[in-house]
């Protein structure tokens, strides 16, 4: 039974088993020394999280990994543009291409939904093409529209001697919005993970208050983890290797606040709404619930908070590509989350942030293991770009195989 | 002031088209009581539910005529969601659960009880939060109702499925204001133990004045159960009776009755000896195909002989030739002239000797965008590697062959249409399946299935097909396998007559039995065994 339990374990898992394997072995050959590595994924993670948990809402309802969140990226770097066009310097300008973002982010995520509706089934694939075609919209809109139509007189957003927006957009000029969230506030690891310990702890209390059924050991085993975390951390092995990080307070704050927002969500009408369409559109809709509609929802919430997502990005490396910043975001957020142990009809906070670790990890390593095992950096190039494809691959093929096992078991 | 009924149907008219589905059928309901509609398929129950309910499907086709009364008050039912707002509530045969969530969470599904929220007060009540400790007092009172004492926090995923109806019924009773409760078919999934269980449950609703209306085809639980009986037969109202004044022979006889039209083509039966030669020998045979599960089925066929399946829609009988044919997964052991045949795979099941005619031709039976003559050479090509010959090593369509094939068929069969180029999409239902019967015939088949052979064609095209079959057995000697809906047509032609019900033979009669012998085998009693 307990070697069943094991096989179980192991085959629900593969992907994210078969990635920590990866890693360890990167990590080995890549001769980083592991602060080196630890200062560049908690860059990553605070660029990167934040789009993996808008994955979270689409999947729930039952609408797969949304690939059209490329399209809310292209909503936020609109509003960045505008906000250079303005001139709105540092945080105020991030603010107000954040506040941008939503209504631009919201139209286009009801029209998502509107077209996701009609081919209900084929959601991911669609949500990917509707993402390419956007591409196509959005650079009508900066080569063409933007400086033809709509003047911008910013001269260092246009193509220099033509016209249309330039391909590379800088953020981090004097009184620019890079790096702004980063800059509120930030300390060294033992000393954010007490902060962060003490909020958590503050969260636990109250929904344990708050629950109806209260589980005395579930807390007290959360609150001796974090505990113990925070005592961790303080170790000089531990400062030692997180010396090189300086976590961004505010940005993993923002990070933690969506967590919680994705749990309370859940908790909700809304949120029960979600769920009941994600596992049977049929029964949901006898039961009177207006499925359409909260298929909407869920993607129109998804796309704003992907275009959230990119921003956070954007500010946080001071520059965008304009024509290609935003074409891998769908696909890179998707296979982070799949890494996690996310299935397209099944996922979590826990397993974004775990996959997100896990995806950039590897996307860390695995160049310069390649360099030292071959020779030559670009195969650990092509690896981890092979390897986001054949993850998501494995995913859906797995998630195929699941179904068909688990209707067999039923039969 | 309480109305005498607490729903009346009153002479319900319900076209499609030209087609009559109900006719001045009426409906009465007291309070408290449990009222079994019965019929076969096709008699209009499901229709007349769905009047009921309001489906959009009525709406749809042009509305009704006749009156529905609710407590002595004429109603117009907008919607299914106004039929649940005036007290009516349905109890689905096939489960609306969702098995991700608990228990308490299908009951209170889209009736959540919530209190406002951070969130709620910003974004609307959409965003309350959830109360889930009333919401599972109200389920654990519902659930006692019907006498669950299971936790109302388990997931539905992993229970019984017994549990799972009584989990369907508890939502229906927590529903405030129900006064009608319509059960269709509940205990078609049931043991016998749940069934009981289910009956008393249902008693014990009526009994604090929650009508139910009760659809099954199972007459011993109408007997056991119902107080009152309404049944349908062809879309017409046959009677209203009390239970008490029946019993389940009366009720098989009503039910099926003998139809006004008379068979069109005969054949007299014929008597096989038992130790004749078998053509299909059937043990223990278990197909899993969705809607017609076949459980437990073993059959003796002789060599020469039209045997007949017959039962009600969803029993099973479909999925005997669909499993053996290698359709659908199949388990268990079907010997063909003595030969081993190897089940899921139709390829080897075709080049044993045996031909199928679907009861799906637009969606099994018919490559729709090709023409007549591919689609009548089409098995036999690529099964048997006929009509081909040999260019080079490589085997190429025989056009000619076919061509003439096809232009025979077309004659004998009597296929109407403009020639054998035709595509098979453009042709009507009953030429339709005169292709799949030529198709079945190229194979030159030693047994053929025919599945509902006759459903959706003309009068005229299910004169030629029944004759064909005939024709078939008579002069080639081929054994046909005939499974049909309509009972008549199996009694015109047919030897002798299985009758399935819930995945099993319940007993292989002569054609001359008595109605209430096919009666009483649809409904799963086997005749001669009621007192």
């Amino acid at each position: 039974m307990a070697k069943k339990n094991w096989r179980e374990f192991v085959r629900n898992n593969v992907v994210t088993i078969m990635f920590i394997v990866v890693c360890a072995v990167c990590m080995a050959f890549s001769g980083y020394k592991p602060n080196y590595v630890m200062y560049e994924l908690f860059g990553r993670l605070s660029r990167n999280a934040f789009i993996v948990l808008a994955l979270i809402i689409p999947i729930v309802a039952g609408m797969g990994i949304n690939f059209a969140i490329t399209i809310g990226a292209m909503a936020a770097q609109i509003a960045c543009i505008l906000v250079l066009e303005w001139g709105i310097p540092g945080f105020a300008g991030f603010l107000t291409a954040a506040a941008l973002t939503v209504p631009m982010a919201s139209v286009f995520g009801f029209l998502i939904g509107k077209i996701l509706n009609k081919m209900k089934g084929q959601e991911m694939i669609g949500g990917m093409i509707l993402g390419y075609f956007a591409n196509g919209l959005y650079q009508l809109l900066c080569l063409f529209i933007f400086d033809n139509i709509i003047p911008i007189n910013n001269p260092d957003l246009t193509i220099k001697g033509s016209k249309g927006i330039a391909n590379t957009m800088d953020l981090s000029k004097a009184g620019g919005m890079g790096g702004t969230l980063e800059k509120l506030w930030r300390l060294p690891m033992h000393q954010a993970i007490l902060v962060f310990g003490v909020v958590i702890a503050a969260i636990l209390l109250i929904a344990h208050v708050r629950s109806h059924r209260r589980n005395n050991k579930k807390l007290g085993i959360q609150l001796g983890a974090l505990a113990g975390a925070c005592v961790l951390m303080q170790l000089p092995v531990m400062k030692d290797l997180f010396s090189m990080v300086q976590v961004p307070m505010a940005t993993f704050g923002i990070v933690a606040l969506l967590c919680l927002f994705n749990v309370m969500l859940m908790r909700t009408r809304l949120g029960q709404q979600f769920r009941a369409v994600g596992q049977n559109r049929t029964v949901a809709n006898a039961a009177g619930i207006n499925v359409d509609k909260v298929r909407i929802i869920a993607i129109t919430i998804s796309t704003v908070l992907a275009g959230w997502g990119q921003l956070i990005f954007v500010q946080n490396l001071g520059a965008f590509q304009t024509y290609g910043a935003a074409d891998q975001v769908g696909l890179y957020a998707g296979a982070a989350i799949l890494v996690g142990g996310a299935s397209v009809v099944r996922a979590t906070n826990t397993q974004a942030l775990l996959g997100t670790v896990l995806f950039h990890l590897m996307f860390i390593l695995a160049p310069a293991a390649g360099k030292n095992l071959f020779g030559d950096a670009a195969i650990g190039e092509y690896f981890r770009v092979f390897m986001c494809y054949g993850v998501i691959a494995l995913a859906l093929v797995m998630h195929a195989w699941s179904s068909v096992a688990s209707k067999k078991k039923k039969a | 002031m309480a109305a005498e009924y607490i729903l009346e149907m009153k002479n319900i008219t319900k076209r499609y088209g030209e087609n009559t589905v109900l006719s001045n059928v009426s409906l009465k309901i007291r309070p408290g009581e449990i009222h079994a509609l019965l019929g076969e398929n096709g008699a209009g129950k499901s229709t007349l539910m769905n009047v009921l309910f309001g489906m959009p499907v009525i709406h749809a086709t042009g509305g009704f005529d006749g009156e529905v009364l609710i407590d002595g008050q004429p109603t117009t039912i907008a919607s299914p969601h106004d039929a649940m707002l005036k007290g009516i509530g349905m109890v689905h045969q096939e489960f609306m659960l969702l098995p991700g969530f608990t228990i308490t969470e299908n009951i209170k599904l889209n009736r959540e009880i919530s209190h406002p929220s951070l969130l709620s007060r910003v974004f609307g009540k959409n965003l309350e939060t959830l109360d889930m400790a009333s919401m599972s007092e109200d389920a654990r009172k519902a659930l006692d109702s019907v006498g669950m004492s299971i936790d109302e926090y388990t997931k539905v995923a992993g229970l019984p499925v017994g549990y799972m109806q009584f989990v369907e019924i508890a939502r229906e009773i927590d529903k405030t204001g129900v006064k009608l409760l319509v059960f269709d078919e509940p205990t078609a999934v049931l043991t016998e133990s749940e069934a009981a269980q289910l009956l008393s449950v249902m008693k014990s609703i009526a009994a604090k004045g929650i009508a139910i209306i009760f659809i099954t085809h199972r007459l011993d639980e109408v007997i056991e159960a119902a107080d009152g009986v309404t049944i349908l037969r062809d879309g017409k109202f046959v009677c209203d009776t009390r239970t008490a004044e029946t019993n389940v022979t009366k009720l098989a006889e009503l039910m099926i009755g003998r139809k006004g039209e008379s068979a069109f083509v005969t054949a007299d039966p014929r008597e096989f000896a038992a130790d004749s030669p078998l053509a299909l020998k059937i043990r223990h045979l278990m197909v899993d195909m969705p809607g017609e599960q076949v459980k437990d089925v073993s059959l003796d066929i002789h060599e020469g002989e039209i045997f007949g399946i017959g039962g009600l829609a969803g029993q099973g009988k479909v999925g005997i030739p669909n499993g053996i044919m290698g359709v659908y997964d199949a388990e268990g052991e079907v010997e063909l002239f003595g030969q081993k045949v190897k089940l899921n795979d139709a390829h080897s099941a075709l080049k044993s000797g045996m031909a199928m005619v679907s009861e799906d031709r637009r969606g099994v039976g018919l490559l729709l965008d090709e023409s007549i003559e591919d689609n009548i050479v089409f098995n036999a090509m690529q099964v048997n590697g006929e009509f081909t010959k040999n260019l080079l090593g490589a085997k190429l369509k025989d056009v000619k062959g076919i061509r003439e094939h096809a232009k025979n068929m077309i004659k004998e069969l009597d296929i109407r249409c403009f020639g054998p180029m035709q595509h098979t999409g453009t042709l009507s239902g009953g030429n339709q399946q005169k292709v799949c019967i030529a198709r079945a015939l190229t194979m030159d088949p030693k047994l053929i299935f025919v599945s509902e052979p006759t459903r959706g064609i003309d009068i005229g095209a299910k004169k030629l097909v029944l004759e064909t079959l005939v024709k078939l057995n008579r002069e080639k000697g081929m054994t046909v396998v005939m499974v049909s809906s309509e009972l008549m047509e199996l009694r015109s032609i047919c030897d002798r007559i299985a009758i399935v019900a819930e995945g099993e033979v319940v007993d292989v009669l002569p054609v001359n039995s008595s109605d209430a012998d096919f009666g009483l085998a649809m409904s799963g009693i086997k005749p001669g065994t009621q007192s």
